[in-house]
Order: structure tokens, then sequence, then C-alpha cells
């Protein structure tokens, strides 16, 4: 008896919240709200760092909280909070409610939950399949150790994270689903010196929904890379700066894609009118060589998941078919301002943030040519090997820095330069990807936008780039 | 749960699992934010959040941490039990302790803190904010990205050996980013943030008549020549550049080797004599200021560089200890504590003969181009290597007119910036990151989007 009335007042987490949930929404259709989700969630995370020859940090971390967003009309409101009783999300309800002035009679009507779709039911022994802190330590000491191949390398990191989160969703429209999601990223980054020069290299891994990947990981095929990379930077001279052909490496290449195209075919970039895309629908916008994709489904890919942050199941969009657009990338926000339906997007960091339409694993499809095919066929440029971060300005313009790139002549690698940003506009680049290798590969990444940091994938093949500015010395 | 409820809690837990020290650090908030699109509400939010981190010391001083929003008096037995097992992995390399400061009496200034205004007074006033700057002028089309908040929160840091610090403090944000548009023209977008300490403090009519100045002075663009040019970084773009590179004198940084900055850079010259940089949390024009750090330190005014040697760096109690000093409160608590600075103020010092003062941004007629923002920090700044490339908004000056810059990027290197500041303008603005004068930097290199 004392234990259901616990269960009837506070979520409990692996029990069924139904009687709960239905109440909590009754109550928010009830005062007037149009729409009524709430997002529950319950994590346990861990990250460890090695340096040098030693683990410097074991962090482990857990938490809960709720997300509680309410409809009306086109506007909404939403409360995060970390009290999960009855009570808590009841005031969490009211406060939404009281923050969009709502007073009108009119009444929704909420039929109750539908039937609950478990997406965890094969996953809740995950978190007894991931490794051990103490296997997790060895294995990233013997990959720092491995990263010691000469006395150039100054600085040795290798870091581990795991996030293992469970989560609840339930909204006025039946939506009533559970699910565990399990992210796993390991990164190796040294810092080589000698004399003035001095260079970095750094590789990051990752995974989703695989509790063994971590124990798969070739750390020596990624100490061995990032080694090299440092290598061949320390000496670099600066780029000269200017306009020239580029062709662009696969896996973390596609990140160009991903921040200057990609963001400006989300939703939430209509809404604001900040998109030059938002009446381009089925309309050229890109060289025809370029076909682009956003889905949640590729097994094991970081940004895949069995069921986006509204409950949706992911599907496979294409944005761009042939240089032609698309679709946009919608969530439920999206579609009720904009009218684009949502492709199972919806995303956020955590309860503390609303979801809004973001990427998943994005990338451009391979095309016929091999790399030797996109080099040979630029008599002066830049071969951008590995990018670093990059950003993009209110008004579309980016700008990427090149980690490692170096000089094509007459279709020839030449030698390693430093120093080189890829500074552009999507609108004004995409039409000039003329060809695409047919070398495709996804590499993991973290994109922070508007409701946070969420895990994705990017990826291209090869791609080649006619003209674009590279910013040097 | 209040703070001292939470400390006893602790104290008890420990007790069970045999933990004779520990301490913790909690911040406990309540915050409030508004956007509008076009007159109308677009997200209300409210959120009230609380996180504890607890570290513990095992038998072999060894130390464990544990981060968590679960502050039940289960979740604080959790929090302990999880914080000891980590211990076990605890870096036995450098060990760390309780800050010998952690007790010392705390230099606070008057705590201003605000009552809520509530989120409807805070959507009425975007609102209008929205409607004037729109109105401000023509070309002005949208307010993409604005918002206002006030958060109200406490921190708290406590220890085994009796220290205990807290203070409650409320903060206000007012942001607005307005695009402009005009036909065969490229979209323009700039923008203006405030801060005080409650909504009712911000200057709401300045944030809109720089917003709107900033964006409307950028309609008029043209492209800028790839060369190499004497700039004028504004204050904000200035602070922005050494922030970017405070690895410079962060002792955490040096310890890593991954600061430009050894242990024997005390005394070294990185710049003209002219040239003073503090790190002052306690500055009162900054308003995100807090009177200690995460490891319990009083945070104090140091000065990082004195007539253009290095003077100082920043400390934990760990790399302090190291550094056979005191800690300096720029800690922050974690199972590896991180460093970082607080609010960097520029100064021009009393030995600035060398100074070119005849260049100011307001009256000098030769050619320059003026850097009121760099952008993409992260992406283009290798802290590490002391190289930047970075995309900025910003002037070509030219034959006495002042012509905005399409799109462009200003690359160097920290070392070689400055060593070449040729001018430090005398009069110091405030920005949110800090306060700093006009700077002058003699030939940097400037690529320009074709």
């Amino acid at each position: 008896m004392l234990s259901s009335q616990i269960k009837s007042n506070e979520i409990v987490f692996g029990s069924c919240n139904k009687d709960l949930l239905e109440e909590i929404i009754f109550y928010g259709i009830g005062l007037g709200a149009d729409f009524v989700e709430i997002f529950i969630e319950n994590t346990d995370n861990s990250s460890v760092l090695a340096e040098e020859d030693f683990i410097t940090s074991v962090s482990p971390s857990f938490g809960r909280g709720a997300g509680i967003r309410i409809f009306k009309g086109k506007k909404d409101g939403f409360v995060s909070t970390n009290d999960l009783t009855k009570h808590g999300l009841m005031r969490s309800v009211s406060q939404a409610i009281e923050m969009l002035d709502i007073t009108e009679n009119k009444r929704e009507v909420f039929n109750g939950l539908n039937k609950h779709r478990d997406y965890s039911l094969s996953k809740k022994n995950w978190i007894n399949e991931v490794p051990s802190i103490h296997e997790i330590s060895e294995k990233l000491l013997v990959s720092t150790k491995s990263l010691k191949k000469n006395n150039k390398i100054i600085t040795r990191k290798g870091s581990y994270s795991r996030n293992l989160q469970e989560v609840i969703i339930a909204s006025s429209d039946g939506t009533y689903v559970s699910d565990i999601r399990l992210h796993q990223t390991v990164g190796l980054n040294v810092i080589a010196s000698d004399a003035q020069y001095r260079s970095s290299g750094s590789r990051r891994f990752g995974s989703s929904g695989m509790p063994n990947e971590f124990r798969l990981w070739d750390h020596e095929k990624a100490s061995n890379d990032v080694f090299e990379s440092s290598m061949n930077m320390l000496y670099a001279d600066y780029v000269d700066a200017g306009q020239m052909p580029v062709v662009l490496a696969n896996k973390f290449g596609g990140v160009i894609f991903h921040e200057a195209c990609g963001h400006l075919l989300e939703t939430t970039q209509i809404e604001r009118g900040t998109t030059p895309f938002e009446n381009k629908l089925n309309e050229k916008i890109a060289h025809e060589s370029v076909t682009a994709i956003d889905e949640g489904i590729s097994e094991g890919s970081f940004g895949s998941l069995s069921v986006d942050d509204e409950g949706m199941e992911p599907e496979k969009s294409v944005l761009i078919k042939d240089g032609i657009l698309k679709k946009f990338i919608s969530d439920r926000a999206g579609e009720l301002r904009t009218g684009h339906k949502r492709t199972g997007s919806g995303r956020r960091q955590n309860y503390s943030f609303a979801a809004a339409s973001r990427m998943r694993n994005t990338y451009i499809a391979k095309g016929e040519y091999s790399k030797e095919d996109l080099i040979n066929s630029i008599s002066e440029g830049l071969y951008c090997k590995s990018m670093g971060g990059g950003s993009v300005g209110a008004t579309g313009q980016f700008n990427f820095a090149v980690e490692e790139g170096y000089l094509i002549k007459n279709g020839k690698l030449t030698n390693p330069v430093k120093g080189a940003t890829l500074i552009g506009e999507a609108k004004e680049v995409m039409p000039k990807i003329s060809m695409c290798g047919n070398d495709l590969e996804l590499a993991p990444g973290f994109c922070g936008s508007i409701s946070g940091s969420v895990n994705v994938t990017v990826g291209q093949p090869h791609i080649k780039v006619d003209s674009i500015t590279v910013g040097g010395r | 749960m209040n703070s001292r409820e939470i400390t006893t809690q602790i104290s008890k837990a420990a007790d069970l699992l045999n933990l004779k020290k520990w301490d913790y650090g909690a911040s406990f908030s309540n915050d409030y934010s508004v956007q509008v699109d076009k007159g109308e509400a677009k997200q209300l939010k409210a959120s009230q959040k609380q996180i504890l981190t607890i570290r513990v010391w095992n038998q072999s001083n060894l130390v464990g941490i544990t981060t968590t929003s679960d502050i039940s008096e289960s979740g604080i037995q959790k929090a302990l039990k999880q914080a000891n097992i980590a211990s076990d992995f605890g870096n036995k390399n450098e060990t760390t302790e309780f800050s010998p400061l952690a007790k010392d009496p705390i230099k606070v200034k008057e705590v201003k803190k605000r009552n809520p205004v509530g989120i409807k007074k805070l959507l009425t006033v975007l609102r209008e904010a929205e409607v004037k700057l729109l109105e401000s002028h023509e070309s002005i089309k949208s307010v993409p990205y604005n918002g206002l908040s006030e958060s109200f929160f406490e921190r708290v840091y406590a220890n085994s050996e009796g220290a205990f610090r807290s203070y409650s403090k409320s903060q206000a944000a007012l942001y607005l980013y307005a695009r402009a548009e005009e036909k065969n023209k490229k979209p323009r977008s700039s923008g203006s943030v405030k801060l005080g300490y409650g909504a009712d403090d911000i200057d709401i009519e300045s944030c809109i008549k720089e917003a709107s100045n900033k964006t409307i002075s950028h309609l008029n663009y043209s492209t800028i020549k790839t060369d190499k040019y004497l700039i004028c970084f504004s204050p904000d773009s200035f602070l922005t550049i050494i922030n970017a590179f405070s690895s410079m004198f962060n002792a955490r940084s040096i310890i890593d080797r991954v600061s430009l900055s050894n242990k024997n850079s005390i005394g070294e010259k990185l710049s003209t004599e002219a040239l003073n940089i503090y790190d002052d949390g306690l500055h009162e024009k900054n308003i995100s200021s807090t009177p200690f750090d995460g490891e319990g330190t009083p945070t104090k005014r140091l000065c990082l560089i004195n007539r253009g040697r290095i003077e100082n760096f920043i400390h934990s109690e760990s790399t302090a200890r190291i550094f056979k000093t005191t800690p300096t409160g720029h800690a922050g608590l974690g199972s590896k504590v991180s460093v970082s600075p607080d609010w960097i103020v520029v100064e021009k010092s009393d030995e600035n003969f060398d100074l070119k003062t005849s260049l100011d941004h307001s009256t000098y007629e030769g050619e320059f181009v003026y850097i009121e923002e760099l952008n993409a920090i992260h992406a283009g700044v290798r802290a590490s290597q002391g190289s930047f490339s970075l995309p900025f908004d910003g002037w070509l000056y030219k034959n006495g007119k002042k012509i905005s810059i399409k799109s462009a990027t200003v690359a160097g290197d920290i070392k070689y910036l400055l060593k070449n500041i040729v001018n430090i303008e005398s009069s110091q603005e405030v920005t949110t990151g800090g306060i700093s004068p006009h700077i002058w930097v003699d030939e940097l290199s400037i690529t320009g989007d074709a």
C-alpha cells in the first residue's frame, strides 16, 4: 500500500508512471493549454582523463529532472525542475500556464496516454555491460603511452566519457514512450614542440547504443594517426591567404556542411528568418553532384536514436537531392510555426532545454570519384585533411579552421601548411562543390545550439570546392 | 534542504562511510527568460536548478568526486559513495588539499540582490524593446536573436574543517541582435548585450541604440584587400583576445604544458612597458562578481602584466602549492581543479612614453582597420601554439572615410600582437567581459572575402 502511494506521487524510473503522467497532463489541459509535453530524465554519467602516464580525473555524475512544455497557439512556455514529485510537476505546469497568461475557457481534449512504447526493454543491462572505470583507465593509459613516440611530443592526453540517459516522454497527443540512450566517446590529443615550432593533433571517436564499443576501439591506429598529424604539421609554414580550389577530406570534413548548410535547413532558422533557403524548396541550391542526408537510424552512429526527445521515431531525411532542396529538419514547434512536417529531429541536451529541430547523422552522399581524381584536377589549391572547429554568423557566413592542410601543386600534394581558415557562405559555396568522392565516412561530434549540446555525426566523401576564400597570413 | 542542512547531511553520511575529509560546492538557482518574435511571445522559460559537487579524501589521501542534482538525503548518500569509489582512481601524481585561505575573511562589496520582476514584465519590456529597435531604421527587418532573463542564485562552499561560505545574488541580461536587409545587398546583423543586477537596472535604451547603430553602420559594406594593416582593437575585441590566450597567465595550463609561458616566465617582457593587465573579479563594474572561488579562496585583484612584464599567474590550491605561492581565487571545483580568470582589466601604465598617441580611433585620419568584435573564438584560437585566425566585424578607415568590411579574418600570433602594441588610448570602456581602452597594433594580416 505504501509502495503504490509513493509511486503515484513521484516519478519512479523503471515503473509505470502512466497514471501520474496522465494526471499532470489533464491538469495542464484543464487549465487551458493546447498541448502539454512532459520530458523526464535520469542520467548516470562518467568521465575519465589520462594525462601522460597518470589518470588525473575520474568524474562520475548523476541527476534527474523534468522539462514541461505547454503550447498555446504558436507560443510556448517551458519550465524545468529537479522536483519529480506530483506536487513539483504540477507546480511547473501551473508556472508555464501562468507565464503564457492563459485565461480563455476553450479546452482541448485529452483522451489519455496511448499504449506505452518502451524502447528501453533491450537496453536495461547496458549499465552493467559498459567498461568499468578500471578497464577504461587501463586502456587510456596504454593509449597515452603509445603516443610517446619521440621526445617532440610534450603533452599526451586521452579522455573518455560515457553518458547513460533514461527518458520518459509523455504528451497530450497520447505519446507515451521510454528509452535508454548510451553514448560513449574517446579522444586522444597531443602537442608537439621543437624549439619555436609547435603543433597539435587530436582525434575523437564515438558511438551510441553500443556498450562494448570502447573495448573494440583501435587505440594503436588512433595514436598513430594523431602522432603523424602532429609531426606533419610541426614545421609547417603559414598558408598564404587567397581564393583557391580546395579538397576537403572525408569524415570530419563534413563539419562544414553541418555548420554552414545543415543549420540553415533546421526549421528554427525559418522561424527566425535567418536562412536564405526558406523559400527554396524544390529549387536548386547546390551543385547537381550534391545529395545531402540527415538521419537518426544508422546503427551505432553518434547521432542515432530510437526515438527523438518528443517521442517520434527518427526518419531518414533527404535534404538535398542532386542539388535540389527537398526537405527541412523539423520538430514539433517547427511544424506548428512553419508547416514543415516533423522528421523525428526534436532534440535537447537534457531536461532543462525545450526540444528544437536539430541534426542527427548528417552527411553528403558519396559520388563517383576517387580522392586522387579530385586532387589531380587542381593545379594550385589546398587539401584540408583535418578540420578544426568553426562557426556560422547570424547572416550565414562561416569560418572554419584547418587543423592539417597541404598545398596542392599540379595535381599533387606538397608541403604541409598551417593557419588556414576557410571562409564563405553556404549559399555561395554549395553550388561550387563540383566533385564528390566515393569514400563516404562519418565522424562523431557535439553540436551546440538553441537546445544545448547534442551528439551528432558529420560526414562526407572527399569533396572538391572549385573556389573558396582561404584565410592565412 | 538549505545549505546548512546539506552540510549537516554530508557530515552525517561521511561519518557512516568513515570519510574524515570532504568538501563540497553547491549552487541553487531560479532563472526566468523570454524571447519574442515580431511582438509575439515566442518562448517563455523558467527553471529551478540545484547542483551539488562533493569531494572526498580516502585513507590514502586520494581525492574522489561526484556531481549530482539530487539533493535528497539518499542523493547525498549516493554521491558520497560514488565519490568514495572514484577516490580509488585519485591522482597520485598531484595531490589536492583544502585551500589554506578557505576560512579567511572575505572582502565582499555590497551584495546587490533584486527581487524578480516576473515573466509578464520581462515580456512587456522585451516586446517594447523589439518594437523600438525595428522602428529605429527602415532596413532593420527583424530581431532574430533576442532575450531578456533574470536569475537568482545562491552559491555555497563548505568543508569538513569547518569552512563555510555562501552568497546569493541576482543578475539580469538583455541581448538584442538585429538583422538589416537592403535590396541587392547581403543581410547584415549586429547587436548588443547589457547586464544588470535586476531587469530594472538594465539600460534598455542604450542596448537598443547600440544594436541599431551597430547594425546600420554595417549596411554599406565593401570587401577588403588581403594585406597587412594597422589595427585598432575595440575594448571588447582586445579583451576577447586576452581572455582567449589567458593560458599565458594560468598556472594549471603551465603545469599541463599547454601554455606559452613556463614556471620561469614571471618577469618575462611580453609587451610595451605601457601595458598593465589585471584580473579583478571584485571590480565594482563586474556584475558577475563572486566573492570566493570553487575551493573557497577569496577572490581578489591580481596584477598579471605590470609594465609589459608578466607579474603573476592565477592559481588554484594545488598549483599554488607547486609554485610555492598562495591560491589566488581562480579555482573551479572538479576532479581536476580548473583555473580560469574572472574579469580582465587593461590599463595604460605610467611608463607610456613610447606610445604613438596620435593614434586615436576617433580622430586618426590615416588608413587602419577597426576591429569591433571578434567571432568564432573556439574555432580560430590555438592557445597552446599562440596563433589565431578569427573572423571579425569592423571597418576600414581610409581617406577620412569609414567603410564596413564585408567579411574578413584577422590572423596572427599573440606574442607578436602584444609586442607590436603601438598605442593604448587613455579612455577605458566597460564591457560585459572586462574593462579596456582601445588598443592599436601594427601590421596584422587581414584576409578579405572576395
